[in-house]
């Protein structure tokens, strides 16, 4: 190897099997980029994950990027990493700003997705098919002020400050904070088989 | 004086003899005394969101010892503590939450403001950031620094002892708490802007505006 780093050979065998549905790809950093396109992508990923050549079992960041230059699209990010092949991957979905900025969620893929998912939807406004519970996560609920990462979002925010507290002090603290929402009976379910049987052996305990 | 002696230690001050004093009681006024038993044991309500609470817990632990001076019993409970100490950041998102452990507080009590964030918003002159936590509660000390080092804290303190030891019992509109208007405000943006010089990185915006 020379000063540049290979490219992962994943890079090839994608263009092998899905063709024109996978762009350009670049090195960056020692790190393999892929742009795909983004009615595939679900496609593309679930191959990724479940080929046994490639095996990117493990989803380690979702995030987004919008670039100064307002031509540039906004871009999805997906960050793969395959544990049992120790190599990585980046994918990454270009959005045009003119059109819906949605691509389909991949938490059914890897169930990690889910708050890297509602981050990026509450940072930059890009909504995920298909997503169990696509919500805020950083700001409240009822934060009215659009998305923060933005290029277009003011850097102190649309309202005045004394706008904003009154609008923050005015958020119905238990609607937000509900124990619902820290209630492991609903997740009960999908613990790991030993927690369970720890809380069912408590539970009659304390019967 | 022997050490059984039944006039106690008084009996050797021919003052305290002839009746005027006793070791069993003392005259004071009644603030001093109430302002000292208050000002002596200020239990703190630490409410750490960043760095500044790692310099709280510094001055917590043994080597300042916040317990010199009557401290010791750290509230992570409003409902007994006295001084609510802000350590750190606000975000809007924890403002109702300051708010209402403030609320929760029952009188008397302080408020202290410990480092940047807590008293100007900082750095963070952001769409995230309460810009001082002194527009949704009172504060009665700030402690200036990034984080202020434990010595910062300990004087600002000291400060607020010096403070309470200065109150009168006799003072209703001390102990009156302060409510929202009618905008949902606990501070009018004009009140904001007479305390605060443009700011930031602005030289046009106000902490209100």
């Amino acid at each position: 190897m020379t000063g540049a780093a290979a490219e992962n050979p994943t890079v090839p065998s994608l263009r092998a099997r899905f063709g024109a549905a996978v762009g350009r790809s670049a090195v960056v950093s020692g790190a393999t980029v892929v742009w795909v396109e983004a009615g595939r992508a679900h496609e593309i990923l679930t191959w990724l994950r479940d080929d046994p050549g490639q095996r990117y079992d493990y989803l380690v960041d979702v995030t987004a990027v919008e670039y100064r230059d307002r031509e540039l699209p906004l871009e999805v990010v997906y960050q793969l990493r395959s544990l049992a092949r120790t190599a990585m991957l980046r994918v990454k979905i270009d959005l045009p700003k003119a059109g819906p900025l949605e691509v389909d969620s991949v938490v059914d893929l890897w169930s990690g997705a889910d708050w890297l998912e509602r981050e990026v939807w509450d940072m930059f406004g890009v909504r995920f098919r298909g997503h169990p519970d696509l919500r805020r996560i950083l700001m409240w609920e009822n934060y009215s002020e659009g998305h923060p990462l933005r290029k277009d979002f003011p850097l102190r925010g649309r309202f005045s400050r004394s706008e904003q507290v009154r609008r923050a002090l005015s958020a119905g603290l238990d609607a937000h904070y509900s124990l619902d929402e820290l209630n492991i009976a609903d997740a009960y379910d999908e613990l790991p088989a030993d927690v369970r049987e720890r809380l069912a052996a408590r539970r009659e305990r304390e019967r | 004086m022997e050490l059984n002696d039944p006039r106690g230690p008084a009996g050797q001050d021919p003052a305290l003899r002839e009746g005027f004093v006793s070791p069993n009681w003392v005259t004071t006024r009644l603030d001093d005394l109430v302002n000292w038993s208050r000002a002596n044991s200020l239990w703190p309500m630490a409410f750490g969101t960043a760095c500044c609470a790692i310099e709280f817990m510094a001055t917590a632990a043994s080597r300042f010892d916040l317990a010199r001076f009557g401290m010791e019993r750290v509230a992570y409970s409003p409902r007994q503590a006295d001084v609510l100490i802000c350590a750190g950041r606000l975000p809007f998102k924890l403002a109702p939450v300051i708010r209402r452990v403030w609320d929760q507080m029952p009188q008397p009590k302080w408020c202290i403001s410990m480092g940047a964030c807590a008293s100007t918003g900082g750095i963070f002159d952001n769409y995230a950031m309460v810009q001082g936590i002194d527009t949704i509660v009172p504060v009665d000390v700030y402690v200036p620094g990034c984080p202020p080092r434990p010595e910062g804290l300990l004087y600002g303190i000291l400060m607020l002892q010096k403070k309470i030891k200065r109150e009168s019992v006799f003072d209703p509109s001390l102990r009156v708490e302060q409510l929202a208007d009618q905008s949902g405000l606990y501070l009018e943006p004009a009140a904001v802007d007479e305390v605060s010089e443009p700011f930031g990185n602005s030289v046009h915006q106000t902490r209100s505006a």
